[in-house]
This record gives C-alpha cells, sequence and structure tokens, in this order.
C-alpha cells in the first residue's frame, strides 16, 4: 500500500470516528425536536457549560475523572430541565419562529454569561491522552474512545426507545401528540424526560469533546451549526437520518480536509448542504406523507 | 356507570354542545346517532377529556371527570377509540397495544391483555410486527379498539367506528362489538350508520346540533316518527 493510500484510509477512519460524536450531538437535538418540536438552537451552549464543569471539576478541583463525567452528565441534564421549564412549556403554544428566538436569546445568554464568568482564555483539562500507531497511520486514543462511548450511549437510547414504556410513548409523541391523554400519558411528564434525556447526551458528549478540545465561551460555534445542520440533512426529528447524515458530513469534512487544509472540509461540507437542501429538502431520508 | 348533567362543551367561542345530559348504565351498550357536525365527536371528547366541559358535569362511576387530569380518565375504566382511530401509523401493531396498556394498572396485566385482543383480532396476531400505518382500514380499526382493550377498561367509547369501511367489513366489526360486549363491557357508540348501531346497542340518544332531541330503545327508535322525519328522512 502506498503512503497516499495509507494517509487515505487515516482520513476515513478519522472521518468515522468523528461520524460517531457528530451522531451522538445530533441525537440529542432530534430527540427534543422529535418529541417537543422545539428546536433548542442553544444546544451547543450546554455542551460548551458541561465542558467547562469538566475542566473544573477535573483541572481545578482534582475529581477523579469519572466521578467528573458522572456529576458532568447529571448537571447538564438537570439544565435541559431547566430550559424546558424556564423557557419551552410556557412558550409551546407559540409560533414556532418566537421557540427559535428564545431558545437563540439562551445561547447568546449562556455565551456571555461563559465570557463574565470564566473569561475568553482557552481552557484545556492538561490531560493528554496517547495516539496510537497502527501500522503507518496514527489514531487519537481520546477520538477512538469517544467513538465507542458514543456508540454505546446511542445504543442505550435505542433500547430505551424499543423497550421501555416510556421510550414507546416517546416515540407515539412524535406521531400524534393530541390523542397521548387517551393512552393515560402525562405529555408534560414525557417533554421533562425527554429533555432530561436531552441535556444528558449533551452532558456526555462535552465529557467526550472536552478530552479533544479546549474549551472558551465560543466553543459551541465551531460544532453547533454543524449538528444542526446534521439534523436538518437528515431530516429533522428522524433519528436515522441523523446518524446517516453525520457519517456523511464526517467523511467529507475529513477527506476535504486531506486534499486541502482542514478548514477546506467544512466549506466541502457546508456547500454539500447547501447543494443537498435543493435536491432533497425534506433531508436524506425523507419519509413519503 | 356514566352520568353526563347538562353538558355544555365547545371550541374556542364555538359551542359544540349545548345542555346534554344522558346515561350509561353498567353492562349495557348505548348508542348516540345523528347527522354530520351534531356534537357527537365533541361529545365523546368531553368525556375522555380531550376538551374540557364549560358547564354541567360529568361523573364515571361518583368521580367527577371535569376536575380529572385528562391523562387520568382512562385508570378511571374508560378507553376512548378516536375518530379516524388514530393508530401511531410508524409503529408496529404490537407497540400501538403497548402504548394502550401505558397506565401502571395495564401494564401488570400486559401479557394476558394482549392474548385477549389477539383472540378476538387473529389478525393483528399475524401483523404485530407490521407497522401500523402500512394496514387495511379494517385491520386500523381493530387496531384501534385492541388498543383501547389493552387498557382493561369498564367502558369502551367507540366514535364513528364504521367510517370509511367497507359495508362486509362494517358488518365483521359491529359483530366484534357484540361480541366484545358478552364479556361485560359497557360501550357507548356514535355512530352516522343508524341502521347498523341500532342492531347492536340497547338504546340510544338523537344528538342534533348539540343536544339531544330524543332517546329510547333501539327498537323504539327504529320506529319513531322523529328520527325518520328528523335524521333518516324517510
Amino acid at each position: 500500500m502506498g503512503v497516499f493510500d495509507i494517509y487515505l484510509l487515516e482520513a476515513l477512519i478519522n472521518g468515522v470516528l468523528l461520524g460517531g460524536v457528530l451522531a451522538l450531538l445530533s441525537l440529542g437535538l432530534n430527540l427534543i425536536f422529535g418529541v417537543i418540536d422545539v428546536v433548542w438552537i442553544c444546544y451547543a451552549e450546554l455542551i460548551m457549560l458541561g465542558m467547562y464543569g469538566m475542566y473544573f471539576m477535573y483541572a481545578v478541583y482534582h475529581l477523579p475523572i469519572l466521578v467528573a463525567s458522572v456529576v458532568c452528565i447529571a448537571a447538564v441534564a438537570v439544565m435541559g430541565v431547566i430550559l424546558h421549564v424556564l423557557v419551552i412549556a410556557p412558550l409551546l403554544g407559540s409560533a414556532p419562529i418566537n421557540q427559535l428566538l428564545a431558545t437563540g436569546g439562551v445561547l447568546f445568554f449562556l455565551q456571555s454569561a461563559a465570557t463574565v464568568m470564566f473569561g475568553v482564555e482557552f481552557k484545556n483539562l492538561g490531560l493528554r491522552l496517547p495516539v496510537l500507531k497502527v501500522s503507518e497511520m496514527f489514531l487519537s486514543y481520546s477520538r477512538l474512545l469517544a467513538f465507542v462511548t458514543a456508540l454505546l450511549a446511542m445504543l442505550a437510547v435505542y433500547l430505551f426507545l424499543a423497550r421501555t414504556y416510556t421510550g414507546a410513548a416517546v416515540r407515539a409523541i412524535a406521531q400524534d401528540r393530541q390523542i397521548m391523554p387517551l393512552m393515560g400519558v402525562n405529555t408534560h411528564r414525557i417533554y421533562v424526560i425527554t429533555s432530561a434525556l436531552g441535556g444528558a447526551l449533551a452532558g456526555l458528549a462535552a465529557c467526550l469533546l472536552v478530552l479533544q478540545y479546549d474549551v472558551h465561551p465560543f466553543v459551541g460555534l465551531s460544532f453547533g451549526p454543524l449538528i444542526f445542520l446534521i439534523c436538518v440533512l437528515g431530516g429533522l426529528g428522524n433519528f436515522v437520518g441523523g446518524f446517516a447524515a453525520a457519517f456523511v458530513f464526517a467523511e467529507i469534512i475529513s477527506l476535504g480536509g486531506l486534499y486541502l487544509d482542514l478548514e477546506w472540509g467544512y466549506v466541502f461540507a457546508f456547500a454539500f448542504f447547501i447543494v443537498m437542501m435543493f435536491l432533497r429538502p425534506q433531508g436524506l431520508m425523507a419519509r413519503r406523507s | 356507570m356514566l352520568e353526563l348533567r347538562s353538558v355544555r362543551a365547545g371550541y374556542g367561542t364555538f359551542p359544540a354542545l349545548f345542555d346534554v345530559s344522558l346515561d350509561v348504565r353498567a353492562g349495557e351498550a348505548v348508542g348516540v346517532i345523528g347527522p354530520n357536525g351534531a356534537g357527537k365527536t365533541t361529545l365523546m371528547r368531553v368525556i375522555s377529556g380531550l376538551i374540557r366541559p364549560t358547564g354541567g358535569s360529568i361523573s364515571m362511576e361518583g368521580v367527577d371527570l371535569g376536575t380529572t387530569p385528562a391523562h387520568r380518565i382512562v385508570e378511571l375504566g374508560i378507553a376512548h377509540v378516536p375518530e379516524n382511530r388514530r393508530l401511531f401509523p410508524r409503529m408496529s401493531v404490537e407497540d400501538n397495544l403497548k402504548m394502550g396498556g401505558f397506565v401502571p394498572a395495564a401494564r401488570a396485566k400486559h401479557d394476558g391483555r394482549l392474548g385477549l385482543v389477539y383472540e378476538l383480532f387473529p389478525r393483528l396476531r399475524e401483523r404485530r410486527r407490521q407497522l401500523a400505518g402500512t394496514m387495511s382500514g379494517g385491520e386500523q380499526q381493530m387496531c384501534a379498539i385492541g388498543r383501547a382493550l389493552m387498557s382493561d377498561p369498564k367502558l369502551l367509547l367507540l366514535d364513528e367506528p364504521s367510517a370509511g369501511l367497507a359495508p362486509v367489513i362494517v358488518d365483521q366489526l359491529f359483530d366484534l362489538v357484540k361480541q366484545i360486549r358478552t364479556g361485560g363491557l359497557t360501550v357507548l357508540v356514535v355512530e352516522q350508520n343508524v341502521q347498523q348501531v341500532l342492531r347492536v346497542v340497547d338504546r340510544a340518544y338523537l344528538l342534533k346540533t348539540g343536544s339531544i332531541r330524543a332517546a329510547g330503545t333501539a327498537a323504539e327508535l327504529l320506529e319513531s316518527e322523529t328520527i325518520r322525519e328528523a335524521y333518516l328522512g324517510v
């Protein structure tokens, strides 16, 4: 195998690893949209707060990393519930644009609050995981860990949706909201549970991303738009579509970064998105209605 | 068992029911007939809590439904098969039935109830892994009734079960309703298909423009001049 092919293979593998994490990120947003019919524009900012939480717990207060991760996931889940109760629930009956503006407002609020509280310096855990060398390829251990954890988390969410009564109600509510009381389901309770789950996934994402990236108040901007585009490309609320779209995007970014600069990967990804919006405006896996 | 006294209800400022009083006794099958727009669906929705009454009182075995949250009404033994069936189209038949048995008391009985529903509707057992939205209208109606039976209700509310079904399927459906009754289940059914429904029920009410215009046994109503003039048009 030539050197060039090794680079290509390395880029492909890194694309898959990135895709797993992006899929996890988009699953949280998709769940919220599918069930509550609201887009959390500030989703990436919850992840940013989770990353700060990890930084303080691990690098400043020296908690063991696993303990810090569990606390981080729980804390962001609680933030998801607070976001729902304070911002989303009062606006459930309003026009979608008002809901978008409100969660958009939360985005700027959280960014500004983080700037005031934590400053604009880049912070990191000071933890460097080894890089694995497989034949001639370099694969980062933190990416592998993130990929495997993301897949396990998605499997857990799948089992929850497929096997439990609450999971069935979460799927059902996305298909017919009005008749849920006839099933004896308290829709507001399901909304709170879903918000907690969406928050917990953001918390988990924070634990994984903080191993690879520095945290700063605007870190959400580097993946927030990407998560949103993945969800739209997959068909908002369509979990399988979101999963597939995450890998498509990740490969475009990774391969684009191989042939040109890393930034070009993002340019290709967004250009691809714009073209796809003309070709398949309902998303990759649009349902026939 | 079920008592409505001077119930008023509507959508926004538009009233759909004025002063409706009716009774359903345990073990009975009662029909509500009436033309399109008479308020039949509103009547069903106000009983199961999907819309709240703006006046009067509704009680189930002495419990006031007006102050019971909608999602708690199932637990009192009322199961509502809504107009147009309203299955979860992208969920399997078995998952739809599972949703019907969502309340804690029903979960404990899930396996027994599922067996009973499959015995009543063998077709649902054959199609249990199929997505509900891909079945025929008759099969979907069976699934909707099966879903309601999963909660082990005392009172079954059927809203236009024959709508959109072929005549031969409608016959089968009403035979099944008779069969369900033999288990001691109380039934309140709303229908436009007057001839069919009067074969199945003990008593019926005529609902027109939001109020009860006539009441009597099925035989009386079939003979009644009011019904002929007001509704059957013969």
